[in-house]
């Protein structure tokens, strides 16, 4: 029997919200006010407010996970979302299984990413810490008004409770989604302190190198978050949606790529007004941009206006909701933009070929890359609102958008790294660099010819743009450490982070190519003792029969995989069905090599006991992750970089 | 003209070049490669001509979903409550497809009427109903009771003769 102190904790929990609230309004008045008066006392209240108010948004938060773990089914969102035999784990990882309970975590992580402004700011002049505090509230005050108006996780069922709960959505019940949404959070927030320094340096009218260093490390955190968390939705959805596939231009996957494409612009634009005093003006935008693609992401999962995988029923009223809060924050922040930003001026000159160029061109791609997919994802929602008629714009469209945009911008990336600042040369840049872009042509076209015997345009021209950029970058090492292998770490963190993130791109773009032009899949009917050859690979069914799980039972199947001849794995494939909803789920059975996966994934049983199965041998899956794991180190190496520490010292003593 | 001007004025060009470019290939494509989805009413009255790429959709008829002895093909019907439309699918089908159930496939009619599917989509979630397939139900439902109306006042006026 549950105790009557544990009766209340949704009500502390929630009253705890309500705290949080009243603490985010004062962050938000409390600092600002100072900062007009110019009183020291009341901005110095930013820190202490913070830490206030994200210290009750993690009570809030513990008390939900409570409420699950203790199987609380009075509560009406843990009644929906668990069930007394979910392992505890996913009971853990229901709390932002749907709708109410990922708005608790996104202003948790909102208030941990205020703490860490607070706490990791001593450097910074009070009176920025207290405005980048204040609009951090803004947005806190938003959000916690919207989880308490529209979607309060702590409601409860009374006066009679079920006995049972309705389960979590089994596709959630999985290792990847324990860990992807709150990554991607993680990233969507964390754009937040981007956005907060940039509107900040607004309002102070101080757009200065100064403000472009502090901001760089917070963007950079935010942007590897993000990177992670796309490329962990990348990998749950490939091994756990069965069809091995690994991105579907789904509106959802499309929410969280504009973000990233943005901030990926933004990270180069600050480096140039770090290093340069330049594109202030369009740094700002940028900021401003790539949290309102986060909220409008948020906006486009959770009011159901579009068809995707990941639409959950959904609720119009808190579409609006979202809708106004984006609204605010995209037409306050521009109308600032608008005031203050001509009185911006940036100073100093540049070439045509330069670093600055290569790095403006840089973000017009990959702002065209943004606007792409924000158009093709959007376009099916405006044809509709128009009353033209229902319409889904396909994975081909983006395909052709974006694979030439990639090109561009991967050929690029091999000058833009080596280019000078200010001033650079054609003809010093071609001698630098004439090697490796012959190295990459004859290697693409001679590694095509060894995997296949038709050489296909495609497979030559993203095997080179990858070359290319490895080559290009070990040129400019071999260059800068002036041909000794010794003076390489002592070329920096920074600029090392940024030589391992751009191999990432590399990595991604072989895996992508590999994967598009070499997977070989067939579907077949397939009865126990029968093989089936797919490539190099014989598949054995050997059996079939029924596994028990704790909340679900499995229908298997057995297979021996061979390559010629020899037995290589044993895979298993399941078919399961969880009790408390009686919903259906596919685990494929994978064997994973760094060069190659071999994916088998069950479909229907058919009559007299065979299956059907679906066979995929997929070359270089694995790199399309690998990539973004090398991006997220090498953005994880510039963060650290100690050259950010080691100024801001020098400025605090000034 | 001042050098710094006639520079920045050859920029604005060039944007202004590259953007119409950018936005003139986008909306190309598009052309090219977007799906409308027509309802199964649509698609039983003739108004999608045989070979366009479209998504087809409706609830699975109970009853009507057929397989082949060998192989993977599959023959079932869907409808919006007013029309049914057979179509057919070779593959595997997704999880969450069953009698009753709200689908989306992409393909194309072939000249005897079949929707020949390339690709079969059901959602993850057991309760949610494609957008698509509800407003095709909806606008079934109001067609439905308009048509019944309409006799029912036919047959009024028939009896005041």
């Amino acid at each position: 029997m549950l105790d009557t102190a544990m009766l209340h904790l949704p009500e502390i929990g929630q009253f705890a919200l309500i705290m949080a609230f009243i603490m985010a309004v004062l962050q938000v008045i409390v600092p600002l006010v100072g900062v007009n008066r110019g009183q020291l006392w009341l901005m110095g209240y930013a820190r202490p407010l913070a830490v206030g108010q994200s210290l009750f948004l993690v009570i809030s938060l513990v008390l939900l996970a409570t409420s699950f773990v203790m199987d609380d089914f009075s509560v009406a969102y843990v009644a929906a979302n668990s069930n007394s035999l979910l392992p505890t784990p996913y009971k853990i990882s229901a709390v932002w299984g749907a709708h109410e309970g990922s708005l608790l975590l996104w202003v948790t992580m909102l208030g941990l990413w205020s703490v860490a402004v607070a706490l990791l700011s001593r450097s910074l002049p009070l009176d920025m810490v207290a405005r980048v505090l204040s609009i951090m509230g803004m947005v806190s005050v938003g959000f916690i008004l919207f989880t308490l108006e529209t979607s309060n996780p702590f409601a409860r069922h009374l006066p009679s409770p079920p006995q049972e709960g309705g389960d979590l959505n089994p596709l959630l019940q999985d290792f990847g989604l324990i860990v992807h949404p709150p990554t991607l959070y993680m990233g969507y927030v964390g754009l937040s302190v981007a956005f907060a320094f940039a509107l900040a340096a607004l309002m102070s009218g101080r757009l200065d190198a100064a403000w472009a260093r502090w901001s760089r490390p917070w963007t950079t955190a935010a942007w590897i978050f993000l990177t992670v968390g796309i490329a962990l939705g990348s990998w749950w959805a490939y091994y756990e949606l069965g069809w091995g596939g690994w991105w579907f231009w789904d509106p959802v996957e499309n929410a969280s790529l504009m973000p990233w494409l943005v901030a990926t612009a933004l990270l180069h634009s600050l480096a140039v007004t770090e290093k340069r005093g330049l594109f202030k003006s369009w740094t700002v935008l940028l900021a401003i941009f790539a949290f309102s693609l986060s909220l409008l992401g948020t906006f486009l999962v959770r009011s159901g206006v579009l068809t995707s995988v990941h639409a959950f029923a959904s609720d119009p009223e808190r579409g609006v909701f979202i809708l106004a809060l984006l609204g605010i924050c995209v037409g306050g922040s521009l109308l600032l933009y608008a005031m203050k930003a001509p009185t911006v001026a940036s100073v100093g000159r540049y070439e045509v070929v330069s670093r600055e160029t290569a790095l403006l061109v840089n973000n017009l791609l990959l702002v065209v890359m943004a606007l792409a997919v924000l158009t093709g994802t959007l376009y099916p929602l405006v044809y509709d609102f128009m009353g033209l008629g229902k319409l889904s714009v396909g994975a081909a469209w983006f395909n052709t958008m974006f694979v030439p945009l990639t090109i561009a911008l991967a050929v690029l990336m091999g000058f833009g790294a080596m280019s000078r600042w200010k001033s650079d040369s054609v003809s010093r840049l071609a001698s630098q660099l004439w090697l490796a872009g012959l190295l990459a042509v004859v290697f693409a076209i001679v590694v095509a010819l060894v995997v296949s015997e038709v050489v296909s345009a495609s497979v030559v021209v993203g095997l080179g743009i990858s070359f290319w950029l490895v080559f290009a970058t070990f040129a400019d090492i071999w260059k800068k450490a002036r041909g000794r292998v010794s003076k390489i770490p002592s070329l920096g963190v920074s600029y090392l982070g940024m030589v391992i993130a751009h191999l990432g791109v590399a990595v991604s773009i072989i895996g992508v190519t590999m994967v598009a032009n070499f997977s070989i899949e067939k579907s077949v009917r397939m009865a126990p003792g029968q093989v089936e050859t797919l490539g190099d690979y014989q598949f054995e069914f050997t059996e079939a029969g029924t596994i028990d799980g704790p909340n679900y039972t499995s229908q298997a199947t057995r297979f021996n995989l061979y390559k010629e001849g020899k037995l290589i794995e044993v895979l298993t494939a399941e078919k399961r069905r969880y009790h408390a909803r009686g919903s259906i789920m596919t685990e494929a059975a994978i064997d994973v090599t760094l060069f190659r996966d071999v994916y088998l994934s069950m479909g229907e049983s058919l009559e007299d006991g065979s299956w059907g199965m679906r066979l995929q041998v997929k070359p270089f899956m694995r790199w399309v992750w690998l990539g973004a794991i090398f991006m997220s180190v090498g953005g994880l190496m510039a963060v650290l970089d100690k050259r950010y520490r080691r100024r801001r010292k020098k400025e605090s003593l000034a | 003209m001042h050098p710094q001007r006639k520079k920045r004025l050859h920029l604005i060009i060039f944007l202004v070049l590259a953007v119409t470019a950018a936005v003139g290939l986008a909306m190309y494509s598009l052309s090219q490669n977007i799906n409308l989805f027509q309802t199964p009413t649509q698609i039983a009255n003739g108004e999608v001509p045989p070979g366009r790429t479209i998504r087809a959709g409706g609830l699975v008829v109970a009853g009507s979903v057929e397989r082949d002895s060998e192989g993977l093909g599959v023959i079932f019907r869907v409808t919006d409550g007013q029309s049914e439309v057979p179509i057919y699918y070779e593959g595997i089908l997704p999880d969450l497809f069953r009698e009753g159930q709200g689908i989306v496939a992409l393909g194309q009619i072939n000249n005897d009427g079949m929707f020949v599917a390339s690709e079969v989509l059901a959602k993850h979630d057991e309760n949610y109903m494609p957008p698509e397939v509800q407003a095709a139900l909806d606008q079934a439902h109001k067609d439905g009771k308009a048509s019944m109306q309409e006799a029912m006042e036919n047959a009024r006026e028939e009896a005041d003769y």
